[in-house]
């Protein structure tokens, strides 16, 4: 009572959990949903059909082009489109190399492309070696070293040299960041095949509209019958991807001891400094006992506080995050802040409140109220 | 016309510290009449601040028996006898103990909010009561902005707001100068004693001895000597 320092000691404390607690998270689930952001990306297919060893969006096992009529006579499918994706070389017009994402869509739909065109139209793809860059890609890695060092976007009618072929750049697109940092370049299928090396099998992906009232769910699995791929809804892929992730990266135990770490140090600084001022206050709940305070009074008295300055402490920390996230939200972090995390943070402060109250409740339920008599 | 408002019959507490017993009380013997101030004095670890602790509810004895205004605490439940205390019971520190963030009036006013008074009429009263402890004034003062003898008369004003029929207080002057404990007494006889009321005072303090109706003098868990300084009813 009445000790600022300790106060703030208890409220800078819960901030710190709760900051800890909501911006690793919000790092965390941001950085996976890079995982999947490509297929988010594509946007307007059902279904992705693919070889059945493939584990998550960027594990490419080629198929053979045949198996794209296959599906396209599976019952149910209303079109069926390929899809290249990989990793080629470009060369720069400064002679540097720069590994790229290239995307080959198909030529008479061009689906798949970017979801937002910056410059240029998205039609310019079918003009002669015409590519498409993402807009991170042409301001970073392929950007040309100026006379200050600093990089000079990539601009329409650029040229790139994609495995010894000529590539105009007809157009920007945005793309979502994805845990790969190569620049995307997307261009038609049909090129796509001229870029990539020689390979007996290139289609990586195939794109399956439903018809119209098919359910995509029994849809993927007459394919995979017909076809003997496997046959993904767009969301199930996205699943896939980001359990390939969660199980196979380190990317989870890091964040959860991050979180872990904010939550026991929360606690510890809490409950520590929470004990402390109860002990320090004991008399005082001894007059109130003395006076006929019940233990249930003085509990309800120690849970308001703990519950007023965990809710300052919460909210101080989510701000923080906020403010956090809003300073990054034009730099290359990851970082996403769904409500989901306000109250899994709200469920990990009140938890790091109650083990603080706890700890001093104990201590005040067994207190005899005739130690206010003794000097 | 005077009652009995304590009444002890061969009390006994004995403290078991593990390593050895002490005994604090070894059967006291002690009657308190409305309308009279006892005090009990003594040398420390003579038992009288046990004594308080057992007539006020605050403490169990072993054996024997103490009845308050007829209720015998021992035997009560626990929520029986925190409301027994609550209702009937005004205590006064030698230490004042205010809350240090409550100003003078929200402490005043804390064993009125413990009976389930509103804040506001809760508030309203413990005003009344600093008004005639000389405090209408300070209302708004927190406990450090107060010197010693006004922290007393604030912890007065709390013993006695909810109109309690037994007050009990600890050493009330021993951290007071003798003019500010002449004046607290004073005080405290004037309006906490009536016909239906008993006060109780442990003290060390020979200055106050004047105030005091009777005067139980302890030694060893004893009550050696019970003096009556005006007649008893």
């Amino acid at each position: 009572m009445g000790d600022r320092g300790k106060y703030l000691g208890i409220v800078m404390g819960l901030t710190f959990a709760s900051l800890i607690m909501t911006q690793q998270p919000a790092i965390f689930v941001g950085l996976m949903m890079r995982s999947y952001s490509f297929i988010t990306d594509v946007g307007l297919p059902d279904i992705w059909v693919m070889d059945p060893k493939v584990q998550f969006i960027d594990d490419v096992k080629p198929l053979q082009d045949m198996k794209l009529f296959r599906v396209r006579g599976v019952e149910g499918v209303e079109w069926a489109v390929p899809l290249y994706k990989g990793l080629i070389k470009a060369r720069l017009a400064n002679g540097n190399f720069q590994t790229c994402n290239v995307i080959g869509l198909d030529d008479a739909s061009l689906i798949g492309g970017p979801p937002v065109m910056l410059e240029g139209r998205l039609e310019d793809l079918r003009r002669g070696d015409a590519v498409v860059v993402d807009r991170d890609g042409a301001v970073e890695k392929l950007g040309l070293p100026g006379p200050d060092g600093k990089p000079i976007p990539l601009k329409l009618g650029d040229t790139l040299e994609l495995n010894d072929r000529r590539a105009i750049v007809v157009g920007i697109g945005k793309t979502t960041r994805t845990f790969q940092s190569q620049p995307v370049v997307y261009t038609t299928y049909t090129r796509a095949m001229l870029y990539a090396p020689r390979e007996r099998k290139l289609l990586s992906f195939i794109l399956v509209k439903a018809r119209p009232r098919q359910d995509p769910g029994a849809l993927t699995r007459r394919i995979a019958r017909a076809t003997g791929l496997a046959a993904y809804t767009q969301q199930d892929f996205q699943k896939l991807t980001y359990d390939y992730f969660m199980k196979n990266t380190g990317i989870p135990i890091n964040f959860g001891i991050s979180v872990t770490l904010g939550f026991i140090v929360g606690a510890a600084i809490a409950g520590q400094t929470f004990y402390s001022f109860t002990m320090e206050n004991l008399r005082q709940f001894g007059v109130l006992k003395a006076m006929g305070a019940g233990n249930g009074t003085l509990l309800r008295m120690i849970l308001l506080q703990a519950a007023l300055v965990g809710a300052i402490g919460y909210g101080l920390g989510v701000g923080l995050t906020s403010l956090f996230g809003w300073a990054m939200r034009n730099t290359i972090l990851a970082f996403k802040f769904p409500w989901q995390l306000l109250v899994y943070s709200g469920l990990g402060v009140t938890l790091i409140c109650m083990f603080a109250a706890l700890i001093s409740i104990r201590k005040v339920i067994a207190l005899e109220p005739a130690v206010v008599f003794k000097g | 016309m005077s009652a009995l408002a304590v009444h002890c019959r061969d009390v006994i507490k004995t403290y078991d510290t593990g390593e050895q017993k002490v005994a604090a009380l070894r059967g006291i013997d002690l009657d308190i009449h409305t309308g009279r101030l006892m005090m009990l004095v003594g040398p420390s670890g003579c038992g009288k601040t046990t004594l308080i602790s057992v007539i006020a509810g605050i403490l169990d004895q072993d054996s024997g028996l103490c009845q308050v205004f007829g209720q015998d605490l021992l035997h009560l439940r626990q929520k029986e006898r925190l409301r027994f205390r609550a209702e009937n019971i005004g205590f006064v520190f030698q230490a004042y103990n205010l809350l240090p963030t409550l100003t003078a009036v929200e402490n005043a006013a804390i064993p009125l909010i413990i009976n389930g008074v509103k804040r506001v009429e809760a508030a309203r009263r413990a005003a009344a009561m600093l008004d005639r402890v000389g405090l209408g004034d300070r209302l708004g003062a927190l406990p450090a902005q107060l010197s010693g003898g006004q922290q007393q008369r604030v912890a007065i004003a709390r013993a006695l707001v909810h109109d309690p029929r037994l007050i009990v207080c600890d050493e009330p002057t021993s951290a007071l100068d003798h003019e500010t404990g002449h004046r607290v007494m004073e005080l405290l006889k004037a309006i906490a004693l009536d016909e239906r009321k008993a006060l109780v005072i442990v003290t060390h303090d020979a200055r106050i001895f004047e105030f005091a109706d009777g005067i139980a003098h302890m030694d060893d868990g004893h009550i050696i000597d019970l003096e009556d300084t005006h007649d008893a009813t």
